[in-house]
């Protein structure tokens, strides 16, 4: 018991080979994981991959199959939702329609025995109010208030009590792009402040990895990697963690050799091309099947005439579309017989690298170096 | 087909119409008109025998319309959390009690009752201490109360189902997250939710046991509701006097349906607002 309570001690969630079954479906298969104490967490995972289940796990609204789920390094599992000390933003916010602002956020502080005065009550409603910069809406219908107006409700409904660990399911999803793009700064800068565990379900790369210490993807109901977003975007253990975290352009094939360095990779057009193993994964088999994948900001591009000596791989091709990002340039390129290739090409301070149009002929290489062997899964 | 649709409503209407129409004559028969006066509404009012039918029809009325919210709710949040065949199963029997016959209801009501009377009677006879005079089931307001709440509950049921089934059920589950247990989520979440069906349906039931005529006459016994009443009334002649009575009915009857369709609509707009 005093071993456990020890090694439980940093961390708040905590899932020791936890099972949720829904009939035949495995919803949660097996999935052992913790989540430090004031820390940011993503689940991340197409629909259907057990994030949100993992999550109801936590809330209490189900109970795992198998398993024991830890809150605070107590063993939660039995204990009913509203006996646990996390709170949930909802997707849909289910804000409670027939009570105003306030009496939304007051809601759970009012469900406390002993139950705080009206006075303290108030206080705290008004506090939390202005923490979500919302000070003055507090007597609106909640149907009244805008979409992102609504989400800082669901938050301050939540946060007021003060949780062990607040859940937030797919909190962004129902927002449009540039107010989705505010509340993550807003959602980072709040968890930083109140130091309270946050654990995020999304389906949104681009939001996890923005936001989150440590992330969680997952496939099927089990954990395929978690590690920081710098780390899964730069060290993916398969293929499934390379196309879901950035975008990546892979060329499918076979591996043909391995040594110390890295693979070479009979690549299905014919090329042979070398990378780089990936960091944490299964040992490459030759004959297996593998990808080599390569970050659209790893590529260069070239006009096709250019005489420049490329180390590395070099593909002649042809713009055959481009969108104009600002700062940056996106180039989709059809190579000849290797597949269509992204590139990431930055807006050049001298403004020496030629943009290209649709049609243009150009070429397009990478260091050996940035591309990674990646096994099938 | 404009026609045709016209001559429908005009069936249907006609009729009630004439007896609104006749419960204001000046003259005492029900088939000439001779002028406006509301003198019937004065006899009707000051029948005792309306009068006693009235509150006999009311009291039965007004308990048959708390017991089937009660019940009804009950059962319809009970219901909410069946899952699979045993769902369609009684799904299916609470629509097929409101579509049967109040005949059928009446005669079901009345042979059951007195199979079960006849069978307790003797018993309570037999176990009653000496001397005391031995009570006796019989016809009366509960077997009225009971076979009317047997149809107005599932009306319930099914109006309170259609409004859990619009209901977010995040909001039980974020009431719950909010430290609620579970007795205070149903009456601070999911009862000022659904509120609006369960009166609907307490108008609903109220004013179906009130005008209710076929299962009462069955299972009344000695006491006379307001339908028997007329019923028996008409059996002498048609009065202008049954004609006020039939338009009083008919009026509080209306009023209290369009309060019921009133409380499901203004909730509607609220939820596409909200």
């Amino acid at each position: 018991m005093t071993a456990q309570s020890k090694i439980t001690k940093t961390y708040d969630i905590e899932f020791k080979g936890v099972t949720k079954r829904f009939g035949d479906v495995v919803a949660v298969d097996n999935v052992s994981l913790s989540v430090e104490r004031g820390s940011f967490f993503s689940f991340l995972g197409p629909s259907g991959c057990g994030k949100t289940s993992s999550l109801r796990l936590i809330a209490g609204f189900d109970q795992p199959t198998e398993g024991d789920v830890f809150i605070g390094g107590h063993s939660v599992v039995g204990t009913p939702s509203h006996k646990r000390p996390v709170n949930m933003v909802f997707q849909q916010y289910a804000l409670f329609p027939h009570m105003d602002v306030r009496d939304n956020i007051a809601y759970g502080l009012r469900q406390r025995s002993p139950k705080p005065s009206n006075q303290e009550i108030l206080k705290r409603v008004d506090e939390t109010l202005e923490m979500v910069r919302l000070s003055g809406y507090g007597k609106r219908r909640v149907w009244e208030l805008s979409g992102g107006q609504q989400q800082r409700v669901a938050l301050a409904r939540a946060l007021i009590n003060r949780p062990t660990c607040l859940l937030l399911d797919e909190p962004l999803a129902a927002l449009d792009r540039k107010l989705r793009s505010e509340m993550q700064m807003e959602l980072q800068t709040l968890q930083r402040d109140v130091g309270i565990t946050f654990i995020l379900v999304t389906h949104d790369q681009e939001e996890a990895l923005s936001m989150s210490d440590r992330i969680c993807i997952m496939r099927e109901g089990k954990i395929v990697q978690s590690g920081s977003p710098r780390d899964l975007y730069d060290n993916p253990r398969n293929r499934y963690v390379a196309d879901f975290v950035g975008k990546t352009n892979f060329f499918n094939g076979k591996i043909c050799d391995v040594n110390a360095t890295g693979a070479t990779i009979q690549i299905d057009s014919g090329l042979s091309l070398l990378g780089a193993p990936a960091k944490g994964a299964a040992p490459l088999i030759i004959g297996g099947k593998a990808s080599i994948a390569v970050r659209p900001e790893m590529i260069s591009i070239t006009a096709a005439d250019h005489t420049k000596f490329h180390p590395g791989v070099s593909l002649p091709g042809k713009v055959i579309n481009r969108i104009f990002l600002g700062e940056r340039s996106e180039y989709l390129i059809e190579t000849q017989g290797h597949g269509e290739v992204l590139v990431l090409s930055p807006k050049n301070i001298t403004g020496s690298t030629q943009s290209f149009v649709p049609g243009d002929q150009v070429s397009i290489s990478w260091q050996a170096e940035s591309a990674l062997v990646l096994a099938d899964t | 087909m404009r026609i045709y649709a016209i001559a429908v409503y005009l069936f249907l209407y006609v009729p009630i119409g004439i007896i609104v129409l006749f419960s204001f004559n000046a003259g005492s028969h029900a088939s000439e008109l001779r002028g406006l006066s509301v003198q019937w509404y004065a006899k009707a009012l000051s029948n005792p025998f309306v009068g006693d039918a009235f509150v006999t029809s009311l009291v039965i009325a007004l308990t048959v319309a708390v017991l089937s919210s009660v019940m009804g709710t009950a059962a319809a949040l009970a219901l909410q959390r069946l899952k699979g065949k045993m769902r369609i199963l009684f799904d299916g029997l609470i629509f097929v009690s409101v579509m049967i016959p109040g005949i059928v209801i009446g005669i079901a009501t009345l042979v059951a009752l007195v199979t079960v009377f006849d069978f307790l009677n003797p018993i309570l006879a037999s176990i009653w201490p000496e001397g005391a005079e031995p009570p006796k089931l019989h016809m009366g307001y509960a077997s009225v109360i009971a076979a009317h709440t047997l149809f107005t509950m599932s009306l319930v049921i099914i109006m309170v189902r259609a409004r859990i089934a619009g209901m977010d059920r995040a909001l039980i589950e974020a009431s719950m997250d909010l430290y609620a247990t579970p007795w205070r989520t149903f009456y601070q979440v999911t009862l000022p939710q659904i509120y609006p069906a369960i009166l609907a349906g307490f108008l609903l039931s109220f004013t179906f046991s009130f005008d209710d005529f076929i299962i009462s006459f069955f299972v009344a016994g000695p006491n006379t509701t307001l339908p028997i009443y007329i019923f028996s009334s008409i059996r002498r002649g048609i009065t202008p006097e049954v004609n006020a009575i039939g338009t009083m009915v008919l009026v509080g009857s209306l009023i209290l349906l369009m309060g019921a369709q009133y409380l499901m609509r203004e909730r509607r707009q609220q939820r596409t607002t909200g």
